[in-house]
């Protein structure tokens, strides 16, 4: 089976886990590459979910959302919403996913609304969740999404989850306590923000640095040492594959 | 399906959706075409709407919070406050109590004051019951007071909070309740499908909501498939008062 642009983010994903940390988890990719990292190089990563679970052990089957009865069998600790938000907003959190549907070179996220007028959107999106929360008060924000040009834009509509803001040291300044976009996972490539701007630092197998250009809405910058995203393992494949057998996740046309 | 049904005249929400499934489509007609009827939205975090629940149980005024400074959820919301803080001059957000008329709760089990016992994930649950002026206890299984005295720790709120106890078995449905029963995925995927027009929803509520005369009903007309989603669960080891 060819290995699918969703295999590919999720093995990305897994690898920004380091073991022992702390990691707000959130459903679809994230939480497979959650269980990728804990079967693989971070058995002693910890899982927080937003609604209030905390797990040290990835549940056995696939989830559809994180209150389905099988995140709760096995967790830690079943708690409230507050409890671990308020965990989060004290610095104890090491790494959070998010996904969005825009994203502007700073990181900046929206998943409020596209178009100009809040009170009279062109697509009304989800809103926030615990996304915002993630961005503000996460040590390290790690984000997924699709790539294409609507996406990736010179400005977002609506900042739902704060990244660099207009850059510089905007965030401080603001006064959010830490944090910002460590990196950003697409189904084309993989860009960090070393200056708190999006820097191309890899395109997946089958991607260029022009294919990326191409699909890219701000003036793309390429680090000079830019190259082929690292493809999945086998081991990391099977993970993959025996967690999510029907892609419902991984192989879904976004 | 409220804010389909022309229930709903404003929403103060973190997220609305249909996390499995995609976009909800009743909130989109309504936010961007006014179908079946205009709605205002008031954009939440799920800290920043935690933080309003708690703030009115407690019966404080605000709570501060750091998340949230630099978004534009503040400014959409239009109800927070950015302040400094009095103690150490840092930037805070002030979030505004929210007190609503009515929580509804579906738990586990209840006595028949309302005593009731929730387990699993509680989310904002405990918060909203605290705040709330009133509460209306849905419990899958009503039972005896010394089932609930047996063990106080999973107790959520205290019974003077609540107006009403129904027993309602399957209440959550298609959502899941912990040791009862799992969630009915599918059932969020064909809902998801058949409400994508205005006309769809109408025929979907005519068929699962004004076509069914009650609960009871409602769950006959899942048949097997509702008894393909029980679960029992794992018992706890019980703990010692």
């Amino acid at each position: 089976m060819e290995v699918s642009p969703g295999e590919i983010m999720v093995a990305q994903a897994a690898r920004e886990i380091r073991d022992r940390e702390r990691v707000f988890v959130g459903m679809r990719l994230p939480l497979i590459a959650f269980v990728v990292a804990k079967r693989t190089h971070a058995p002693r990563a910890v899982g927080l979910f937003e609604l209030g679970i905390v797990r040290d052990e990835p549940a056995p089957e696939l989830l559809y959302t994180m209150g389905d009865t099988p995140n709760v069998s096995g967790a830690v600790w079943c708690a409230r919403t507050i409890d671990l938000m308020g965990l989060l907003q004290r610095g104890e959190v090491e790494a959070g996913f998010i996904g969005g549907a825009e994203i502007d070179a700073h990181g900046n996220l929206n998943t409020t609304a596209v178009g100009g007028d809040r009170s009279r959107p062109k697509v009304q999106l989800p809103g926030s969740g615990g996304g915002a929360d993630i961005a503000s008060l996460a040590q390290r924000l790690i984000v997924i999404m699709p790539h294409d040009k609507r996406r990736l834009r010179e400005r977002v509509d609506f900042i739902t989850s704060p990244g660099y803001l207009a850059g510089g040291d905007a965030r401080r300044r603001a006064g959010l306590p830490r944090g910002g976009p460590s990196v950003l996972i697409t189904t084309l490539g993989v860009f960090r923000f070393p200056d708190g701007e999006a820097v191309l630092v890899s395109y997946h197998p089958g991607q260029s640095v022009g294919s990326v250009r191409a699909a890219t809405g701000w003036e793309l910058r390429v680090a000079d040492d830019v190259r082929e995203t690292e493809p999945p393992s086998a081991d990391v494949l099977r993970v993959i594959r025996g967690y999510d057998p029907e892609g419902f996740w991984t192989r879904r046309a976004e | 399906m409220l804010i389909g049904s022309g229930c709903v005249r404003s929403v103060s929400a973190a997220w609305v959706g249909n996390v499995s499934a995609g976009l909800a489509h009743c909130y989109r007609r309504a936010m961007e075409e006014g179908v079946p009827r205009r709605i205002t939205v008031r954009d939440h975090s799920n800290f920043s709407i935690a933080q309003a629940l708690l703030a009115g149980a407690i019966g404080a005024p605000y709570i501060p919070t750091r998340s949230l400074l630099g978004s534009d959820i503040p400014r959409a919301n239009g109800t927070f406050r950015e302040a400094e803080s009095p103690f150490d001059g840092s930037r805070v957000l002030l979030i505004p109590a929210i007190v609503p008329d009515v929580a509804v709760l579906a738990v586990q089990r209840a006595d028949e004051d309302g005593n009731a016992h929730l387990w699993g994930p509680w989310g904002v649950s405990q918060e909203a019951a605290l705040a709330a002026k009133k509460v209306i206890v849905l419990a899958d299984e009503v039972v005896p007071r010394e089932e609930i005295t047996s063990d106080p720790n999973r107790t959520i709120c205290p019974a003077w909070k609540v107006a009403a106890v129904c027993e309602v078995p399957g209440a959550c449905h298609p959502s899941p309740l912990q040791g009862r029963y799992g969630r009915d995925h599918e059932f969020f995927h064909e809902y998801h499908r058949r409400t994508r027009t205005a006309e769809g929803f109408d025929d979907w509520v005519g068929e699962w909501v004004t076509g069914t005369r009650d609960h009871d009903e409602y769950l006959a007309k899942l048949g097997r498939r509702w008894e393909e989603l029980r679960e029992d669960g794992v018992p706890s080891v019980p703990a010692a008062y």
